[in-house]
């Protein structure tokens, strides 16, 4: 059987299982805590937001654009951690400045988005939006099981 | 992925197809704000739910940071955090 020409078939794909992005996030938690205990508040932020994009692109695997482009940036990154400057955590796309078509605009806050046809970055889009609230919303829970009672 | 032999050539059935699937990725809210949109309206609105997303783990990071510094090895949250690796 041969799809007609001219159809992509779309994946189904419905981002990285739960478990598995939960338990890479909350060992790479305890990572941070054990070896961050005397930094900064900052500082331990960053780490934590570093280590929430690394858990969400491992999981999802290099199967996606997004993600073996996060992989790429955080490697980048820790190679380059001793030189000067850089203080925005990596991992953490650019805030995008404001020119250009909505889909340039997404091209920018999707990781590896520049060059896409468009096609292929509205599959990305949806790929990396699911697995982003994901992510979130395991920090989340994390917060809320972990955090003082009542705020 | 295509790209191989014969026409690879994207309709505009499939980018409806694509543009209706991101729409319903967005949260009801936003959904509701857009109504039917262009695609335009959408893609834009998408951007604004990412970047939303990506403040939400700014946040969340912060707050993780402040909870860590107030656990100590033998508090109940540890144990928490212990049980959900275990299981």
């Amino acid at each position: 059987w041969r799809a007609p020409p001219g159809t992509r078939t779309l994946t189904p794909r419905f981002g990285p299982s739960k478990p598995m992005l939960a338990f890479r996030f909350l060992r790479a938690l305890t990572l941070v805590h054990r070896t961050a205990a005397n930094s900064s508040n900052a500082a331990r932020s960053r780490r934590i937001q570093r280590a929430a994009f690394a858990s969400m692109a491992y999981s999802a695997g290099p199967r996606r654009a997004w993600s073996r482009a996060l992989l790429c940036r955080l490697h980048f990154h820790r190679a380059r951690r001793r030189c000067a400057g850089r203080r925005r955590a990596a991992g953490v796309p650019r805030r995008p400045s404001t020119t250009g078509s909505p889909a340039d605009g997404l091209r920018r806050l999707v990781p590896g988005g520049t060059g896409m046809d468009y096609c292929g970055l509205l599959e990305e889009t949806a790929d990396y939006i699911r697995c982003l609230s994901e992510q979130v919303k395991l920090m989340q829970s994390i917060v809320d099981s972990v955090g003082p009672g009542g705020r | 992925m295509s790209g191989r032999g014969s026409s690879s050539r994207i309709t505009d059935e499939e980018i409806n197809e694509l543009v209706t699937k991101l729409q319903s990725l967005l949260p009801e809210s936003r959904r509701r704000n857009i109504g039917r949109a262009s695609a335009s309206k959408l893609l834009k609105e998408t951007c604004s739910y990412i970047k939303s997303l990506h403040r939400d783990v700014d946040d969340l990071s912060d707050r993780l940071s402040a909870l860590m510094a107030t656990m100590d090895a033998n508090s109940p949250q540890a144990d928490i955090i212990r049980s959900l690796l275990r299981s």
